[in-house]
């Protein structure tokens, strides 16, 4: 408990109310790191048992599969969970290697960038698909 | 500088001038354990599945587009290469799955002693290759 208190003391109150530490950037990213890879836990299960169901069926099977309001439903939230996760980890690669500040920056903005396309691209994908039939 | 642990000492002061004194070790120098190996192998398997990605939303985008352009997706991941993407993209995946869990288990402050973290550290790698193994039972039953 002793230790416990001294952790807290070594931040400001104002820090605190912020949940700012030494970064600056508070836990928001570490925080989303982990929410997202909760939610990805049974998405992916779900995801990798109907991918199999479907494997070498023809397009109207996937179509009504993903007509269905659950399935598109939980397949947006597995696009949305899986870019947003996979944008958190790479920008942190990124920032732990790449040392030129202009470089490290264009680098996390292109990722960035190309997780947000591709998950638009995916959820554009999905509402067509799921209206096919 | 007469060994390696000599090289270890050899650091710079922030006004660029050489020191002595002990710095951490340097990969080179650093045997592998099952700690540092699977770390880096979660980084390393979850930028692999990033890339991974690309593959889902091109299986999405093609079922969306037409009959055609999921005729040429299907054709593509039957053939030898595309069937090699789908396995080491399952193995990635199972991996990263289960190291994932890993770490919200410590996140959650569980299992940090040592011998706890090699069990751990095991148990991941298996249940890693016996997920991929079942998912391709599944797979070859199925198709």
């Amino acid at each position: 408990m002793a230790a416990a208190n001294k952790i807290a003391v070594m931040r400001s109150e104002l820090g605190r109310v912020r949940a700012l530490g030494a970064g600056r950037a508070g836990t928001a990213h570490w925080w989303a790191q982990r929410v997202t890879a909760v939610a990805l836990v049974p998405l992916t299960i779900w995801f990798v048992i109907d991918a199999l169901r479907l494997a070498g069926l023809p397009r109207s099977v996937v179509a009504h599969w993903a007509s269905h309001p659950i399935n598109a439903a939980l397949l947006a939230a597995l696009v949305l969970a899986t870019f947003h996760h996979a944008q958190l980890g790479l920008r942190v690669v990124v920032e732990d290697y790449v040392h030129g500040e202009r470089t490290r920056m264009a680098l996390v903005l292109l990722i960035q960038g190309a997780a947000a396309i591709l998950c638009l691209i995916s959820l554009i994908a999905i509402v067509r698909l799921a209206t096919v039939v | 500088m007469t060994d390696s642990r000599d090289a270890l000492m050899l650091g710079r002061a922030s006004d660029g001038r050489l020191v002595r004194r002990p710095l951490s070790p340097h990969l080179q120098v650093y045997r592998p354990q099952i700690t540092s190996i699977l770390s880096i192998l979660h980084r390393a398997t979850g930028i692999v599945l990033s890339a991974g990605t690309l593959l889902m939303v091109w299986w999405l985008v093609a079922a969306a587009r037409g009959e055609a352009a999921y005729a040429t997706v299907s054709g593509f991941l039957r053939s030898p290469v595309g069937l090699l993407l789908l396995f080491g993209w399952t193995a990635t995946l199972w991996y990263h799955f289960c190291s994932g869990l890993r770490h919200l288990a410590w996140d959650a402050g569980w299992g940090f002693t040592l011998p706890v973290v090699h069990r751990s550290g095991w148990t991941v790698v298996i249940a890693a290759a016996v997920l991929t193994v079942l998912t391709w039972i599944v797979a070859v039953i199925v198709i």
